[in-house]
């Protein structure tokens, strides 16, 4: 199931937004840093150097990596999302059992113009699989392909 | 019942109150005497009473003015498409719930509200949260009336215009499927022995000289009659010291017993299972009898288990998991404790099949397995390593042997006993080699099949399969990736011959 088969990728702009995101994070995590190195008497390094190198994996390699991992296809009327860099999940919903669908948009995803799409179904395991790093637009698009889908089933 | 029932509105019964009195009592009085006792214990004692009576008057008071205020506010109005329920002393509340998203009525009798005949009524809507209407307390015959009503309803057809006058009066066409006896009641109970209670007995005895409330008065002269017999067995020597130990470990099993039997009793006397036109119901219960119907078509998997030593004597019990929930818990235990002869009437009932002769049973990846062992030996072989650094040389060769020992053992009998199979309708796994379980789910009532697969499957090559079972959970184990992607196409074929709304709603109005 790896890759192989065509799954569609995500907007490449999700790639920029989790860099955002993972910058964020980073910085907050450098003035720790060095904080923590003003504490230590004498310039030491030891917590500031692992830190940048850390964040810059962060901002270089990871957002790359996931962006690589996740996947989603829409064939045959099923929504199946792929993801996990080391943990891998396939995940197949087909329309036919998806009770309510939500497009939400964060305050990042909103900048680069993304959604997030979320199916819930009645199991309890995955009862919500959510598909971030769409298009607007084209989250929208699926959430009435899928309507369309349920609706035409019911009657 | 001869006052025309439909819209007016109703009050719960009077008697409520009564109920609501003697819960209050527990919850509130006793408290509130014991914590009096607590904090006034060192003072004067008719000193303290003076103080301390008025407040609880007061609060038992207000608490009784509040709650006639609530019930006197509390009405309810059975429609002609709708049960109403107004609410609130300050702030009112209306609440309609169509009879169409009416799933069930449940029936709960607890032990206080049956000393006076009443019933709590509730409406499962299915809505998520536990956010039920619910009416408490009724009388009996109201309780059935609404419950065959509301049936009715949903089912289109008019009420019958005759009155339900009996209070458990068995439908006409139920059909009995199981029934306990005491006599199976107390067997049962004797399987349900309690660890636990043993565990805290045992806790509390080795406690005992200050768990004892007898300081309260004097705790000097008991202590020292208490150590009087101790000393006195001490000074037998070794053999009455064992006899000792004997009778005290024998009295904790007894102890585990009783307390199992007691409980079950409690739970499961009168257990009745009844085939009626809406489906399977089942009533239990000493204290607390409850009565609860398990509507057939909404049952998504069944789950046939046994215990660790009622196996050997062939008991075993059923499950149905579906999307109501059972007080809590998903899971409606079916029938508890019974054969399996006795038990496959019942699965039949239920629209499912037990797994006959021609079911093609696989195990799990053998990779699966020996990892599985791998795993616990590498750790085993660092407490080893941690013990022979420690000093201890030769205690290091006990978690090689045992715990290697134990983990080979453990996964080749997981890889014999664990096994799955795919039947034309449905999906069988079997669990456990101790006390192994097996789980029939229909392959068109699933939600959604995931493959997951950590660093070290994705090495080996195999992945787990975990379904999207509503109200319950259901997956498969190191099973090889050709394997799982096979059975996640077969799965997910015949999902797509059914909606959703055929698959957790009735079959009654797709039809």
């Amino acid at each position: 199931m790896d890759e192989a088969d065509d799954l569609i990728p995500l907007d490449p702009a999700y790639k920029s937004m989790l860099r955002v995101q993972f910058a964020i994070v980073g910085v907050v995590l450098l003035l720790a840093a060095t904080i923590a190195e003003f504490a230590i008497p004498g310039w030491t390094g030891a917590v500031w150097i692992p830190a940048l190198l850390l964040v810059t994996y962060a901002l270089v390699r990871v957002p790359l990596r996931r962006y690589n991992a996740r996947g989603y296809s829409l064939a045959q009327e099923r929504l199946r999302v792929v993801r996990g860099v080391f943990f891998r999940a396939d995940t197949v919903v087909p329309f036919g059992r998806v009770q309510h669908i939500d497009v939400g948009q964060g305050p990042l995803e909103r900048a680069y113009g993304l959604a997030t799409l979320t199916v819930h179904t009645a199991g309890t395991h995955n009862a919500s699989v959510s598909l971030p790093g769409l298009r607007h637009a084209d989250a929208t698009a699926m959430r009435e392909d899928i309507r369309a889908a349920i609706r035409r089933d019911t009657r | 019942m001869t006052e025309p029932l439909e819209h007016t509105p109703r009050r719960t019964d009077p008697r409520t109150f009564a109920v609501r009195a003697v819960a209050m009592f527990s919850q509130l009085v006793l408290p509130l005497v014991v914590g009096g006792f607590t904090i006034l214990d060192k003072g004067d004692f008719g000193d303290a009473l003076l103080y301390f009576l008025p407040l609880v008057v007061l609060a038992v008071g207000a608490n009784i003015f509040f709650a006639y205020l609530r019930w006197a506010r509390f009405t309810y109005t059975v429609g002609a498409d709708d049960i109403r329920v107004e609410s609130g002393v300050l702030s009112r509340e209306a609440r309609s719930v169509p009879y169409e998203r009416i799933q069930d009525v449940s029936i709960e009798q607890k032990f206080v509200p049956r000393l006076f005949g009443l019933v709590e009524v509730k409406f499962e809507t299915g809505a998520g949260g536990g956010d039920d209407l619910k009416l408490a307390y009724l009388p009996e015959v109201e309780g059935e009336r609404l419950r065959e009503l509301v049936r009715s309803r949903r089912d289109g057809s008019s009420l019958p215009e005759q009155d339900i006058d009996t209070d458990i009066a068995p439908e006409p066409d139920a059909r009995l499927l199981y029934e306990m006896g005491p006599g199976r009641v107390l067997t049962f109970g004797l399987f349900e022995f309690s660890l636990a209670v043993v565990a805290v007995v045992a806790g509390a005895a080795q406690q005992l000289d200050f768990l004892l409330p007898f300081e309260v008065w004097d705790w000097r002269s008991w202590r020292e009659q208490i150590a009087g017999p101790g000393q006195w067995l001490a000074g037998l020597g070794v053999l009455a010291q064992l006899v000792g130990g004997v009778i005290a470990v024998g009295s904790l099993i007894f102890i585990g017993v009783a307390t199992g039997v007691v409980r079950t009793v409690l739970r499961e006397w009168g257990f009745r299972l009844e085939r009626t036109d809406k489906g399977l119901r089942r009533r239990r219960g000493l204290l607390t009898r409850t009565d609860l119907v398990m509507p057939v078509h909404r049952v998504q998997a069944l789950r046939l288990s046994t215990g660790l030593v009622r196996r050997w004597f062939g008991w075993h019990s059923l499950k149905l998991v579906s999307l109501a929930s059972d007080s809590g818990s998903a899971n409606h235990e079916a029938v508890p404790f019974a054969r399996l002869k006795e038990i496959s009437p019942v699965v039949v009932e239920t629209g499912f099949e037990l797994p006959g002769a021609e079911i093609e049973w696989h195990r799990s990846s053998r990779r699966y397995r020996i990892d599985g062992f791998l795993i616990g030996f590498s750790l085993m072989i660092a407490i080893a390593a941690a013990l022979f650094v420690s000093s201890n040389a030769y205690l290091a060769l006990l978690p090689i042997i045992a715990g290697g020992g134990w983990f080979a053992l453990h996964e080749y009998m997981r890889w014999r006993w664990d096994r799955h199979a795919l039947g034309q309708r449905q999906l069988y796994t079997r669990h456990g080699w101790f006390a192994p379980s097996m789980a029939i789910a229909s392959r068109e009532k699933l939600q959604s099949v995931e493959i997951v697969r950590n660093p070290l499957a994705r090495v080996r090559g195999y992945a787990d399969i975990r379904f999207g079972l509503a109200g319950g959970h259901l997956r498969m184990r190191g099973i090889a990736l050709a394997d799982a992607m096979r059975i996640r196409d077969a799965v997910l074929s015949s999902m797509g011959e059914q909606d959703f709304s055929e698959v957790v709603e009735a079959g009654s109005q797709s039809a």
